[in-house]
């Protein structure tokens, strides 16, 4: 008899006004008892919509029965033999926007937890069952992945696996890509994503960091010089967009990538490292997404004493996940919509101190379908900050692009790939995540990455 | 890990490490530049490639002992091995169409101005070195410089050794002495490149300068890089680092290169105590 109940069980928490002043992670997790009584609530619906709603099919009622039978492992075997990073998803999936949208008990009431499932499963087996998987034998073929962010780690993963010598070409002098760089330990603890780098080697894979390629190496030459047979372009889009305002080179304005980076990859939070950051006392983060919600949550963990999201329309239009709106909110982050910066001002001495904006109205729907903002004349006001976070935005790195010839790229500099294949217009040469579809979320991107490794596999036994 | 195969102090401030580096040594081009992080606690540090052999696969940097983290890096010595050196980045200078130019190094961006001048020498182009140095004491690779120079002008603020004067008043003097020349290329303090490129302005020669702002990860993602060049934002990682110093908008990029001096002064402090605690337990 499914567990009719109308709610999710509520996720374990830090308390808002303690964990904004760490690090730590805020959502604590499932005990085997909340999550089998969850996954009760599972009604194992014959057609299944949960699995059409996640980019990499994972058999959501197969793996939620096993966890209402108490068997975890069944539950992580059925989940990991399409999805490889089950407790990264499972922490920073939007599934109130994919599986969980299409849940028949999200009709009346909440719908399943699929997401904390899944993130239970995982760090169930995580705490449980520490085997690291054997390295297959080799087929002798090398594939080359570049970046090492979730849609390579997924690539490799899958190579790997089905024998391939796989090298990953890390720029940063870690690997992990957005995972480690971009996503804040509170929302995604680095030893997570350090795990499942450490299966990769474990499965053989080479992982070569300080690599940035189209510099140190163009794909040509890892082809013909080096000896691969394949390559995935897995380089995500890391360049960030300013608003080209007055103000926005002086001191104490930083893009969401700088400030993310010194924090999370640098870990400028913590005091034995080098690292230097600004200590600021208000900050205003500028932009409506995850990235924003991160940078502003993170402002506040350093100390600062107030921290606004500064956002052109109104909190519909914001493309961060709901539960991360309402976490920045919790701990104490204000809100200014409808509001557009116009300038940063100078204190006299080359420093940010405050943010001019421009009030909004919302108009008729843009492109995107959203209503687009128009501004109110002579509404400016200015926010008293010491900081600004631009996190408006990025684009795909040019690096690649610039150095190889014959890939293809649409006129916002995403590759071109074969929607079949992710193959690039280069034979031989395989794309996909960020770095082919614009900023968009970790899962979509393994899916992109398993995908080419599918048909790099094809490719390579013709 | 990446080892230092030679050291050399050319100051009592200024070191050379030649550090195995056989990617980066087989790509590396003059005006390129790497960034260096000296172990896992460590800032990432962008520096200049002073010079690189492709054979031994290593790379040659030279760098002053001004914060933290090339303190730290000066403390290495040959046979240690520090953690990341990635490279090489940024465009290569382009030499192309230059006959004459003149070379105008101040203070430790002589380590920069050499390499230049030599790669401009080996390609047959007339070049006249201008090294300026506060005094005697800090002169550094003078004989290097000679050799690959038609013309070489030592400046010292002190007058101490060479001419007394700044590099500026030198350049003035032979531009207007009739030098002829169609390029220059300064590289050292901000304020030094600024007024080389006031200097050269009035006459219209194309002025090149290398800029070395605060950057993270050297590949166009942070954007802390940022300068504004004619205008327009531009980030010195990708897009430089060489710039027509005609363009150049040299006090913000001095006002945002000082941002993270207070910090630097603290973390000096706290640093002499983690390297006095390895110290110990070394002993």
């Amino acid at each position: 008899m499914a567990n009719m109940s109308l709610e999710k069980i509520k996720m374990p928490e830090q308390k808002p006004d303690v964990r904004n002043k760490n690090f730590e992670e805020v959502a604590l997790g499932y005990t085997a008892e909340m999550a089998v009584e969850e996954a009760q609530r599972c009604l194992n619906c014959k057609h299944k919509p949960c699995v059409s709603g996640c980019p990499v099919n994972v058999r959501i009622p197969e793996f939620i029965a096993e966890v209402a039978k108490g068997d975890f492992m069944a539950a992580y075997r059925v989940i990991t033999s399409t999805n490889a990073l089950p407790a990264v998803c499972g922490r920073v999936c939007p599934q109130e926007s994919q599986c969980e949208s299409k849940c028949v008990r999200g009709m009346k009431g909440e719908a399943v937890a699929i997401g904390r499932l899944e993130r239970f499963v995982a760090d169930w087996y995580m705490a449980n069952c520490d085997e690291m998987p054997e390295k297959p034998v080799s087929n002798g073929k090398k594939v080359a992945v570049v970046g090492s962010g979730p849609s390579s780690l997924a690539c490799a993963g899958d190579l790997a696996k089905a024998g391939y010598e796989v090298t990953i070409f890390e720029a940063f002098h870690k690997a992990g890509g957005v995972l480690v760089y971009g996503i804040p330990e509170f929302r995604l603890p680095k030893a997570i994503v350090q795990k499942e780098i450490d299966k990769l080697s474990a499965l053989g894979v080479n992982i070569m960091t300080n690599m940035v390629i189209g510099k140190v190496l163009s794909v040509d030459e890892i082809i013909e010089d080096m000896g691969f047979n394949a390559v995935f372009i897995g380089t995500g889009a890391g360049l960030p967009s300013f608003m080209n305002i007055p103000g926005e080179a002086l001191v104490g304005v930083y893009s969401a990538n700088e400030y993310l980076t010194r924090i999370n990859l640098m870990k400028a939070y913590l005091s034995e490292y080098d690292t230097p950051i600004r200590k600021s006392k208000a900050v205003a983060v500028v932009g409506g997404g995850n990235v924003a919600m991160d940078a502003a949550r993170c402002a506040k963990r350093l100390g600062a004493e107030k921290v606004y999201i500064v956002y052109r329309r109104s909190e519909k239009e914001m493309p961060a996940r709901l539960e991360e709106i309402h976490h920045a909110k919790e701990e104490g982050i204000e809100f200014h919509l409808l509001r557009n910066p116009v300038r940063i001002l100078d204190d006299g001495n080359g420093q940010a101190c405050g943010i001019e904006c421009l009030k909004m109205e919302l108009g008729e729907p843009d492109a995107s379908g959203r209503r687009s903002p128009v501004p109110v004349e002579g509404s400016n006001y200015v926010i008293d900050v010491d900081t600004v976070v631009m996190s408006i935005g990025t684009s795909p790195n040019p690096l690649i692009r610039s150095t190889t010839k014959g890939l293809e790229t649409n006129r916002k500099g995403c590759l071109v790939v074969n929607e079949e294949t992710n193959q690039t217009t280069r034979e031989g040469v395989y794309a996909g995540g960020d770095a082919v579809t614009g900023a968009a979320t970790v899962i979509l991107a393994m899916g992109a990455g398993k995908k080419a490794a599918e048909a790099i596999d094809k490719y390579l036994k013709k | 890990m990446f080892r230092i195969v030679n050291k050399k102090e050319l100051n009592s401030t200024v070191t050379l490490l030649e550090i195995e580096a056989p990617f980066v040594a087989r790509k590396a081009q003059a005006g390129q530049f790497i960034i260096f992080r000296v172990d896992e606690m460590s800032e990432r540090v962008p520096l200049t490639i002073a010079d690189y052999d492709r054979e031994k696969g290593t790379v040659t940097i030279i760098f002053q002992k001004v914060g933290l983290s090339t303190k730290l890096l000066g403390a290495k010595e040959i046979g240690d091995s520090i953690q990341d050196f990635v490279g090489p980045l940024g465009v290569a200078t382009e030499y192309e169409g230059m006959k004459k130019v003149a070379v105008v190094g101040g203070g430790v961006g002589c380590a920069i101005a050499y390499p230049q001048a030599k790669a401009l020498h080996a390609r047959g182009v007339e070049v006249d070195v201008i090294a300026g140095f506060r005094s005697k004491d800090i002169v550094i690779l003078e004989d290097e410089m000679k050799a690959v120079s038609s013309n070489f002008h030592l400046m010292t603020d002190d007058g101490t050794q060479g001419e007394k004067g700044f590099v500026t008043d030198k350049l003035k003097a032979l531009i207007e002495g009739g030098a002829g020349y169609d390029t220059v290329i300064a590289i050292g303090p901000i304020p030094m490149m600024k007024f080389v490129s006031l200097t050269t302005k009035p006459y219209g020669i194309k002025t090149i300068v290398s800029l070395n702002p605060i950057m993270i990860d050297g590949t166009g993602m942070c954007g802390g890089c940022r300068v504004t060049v004619g205008g327009k934002i531009k980030f010195a990682c990708v897009d430089g680092p060489d710039f027509d110093g005609h363009e150049v908008d040299f006090d913000e990029l001095m006002n945002r290169n000082s941002v993270y001096k207070a910090r630097e002064a603290e973390l000096a402090e706290t640093h002499i105590c983690r390297m006095e605690k390895l110290a110990q337990e070394l002993i």
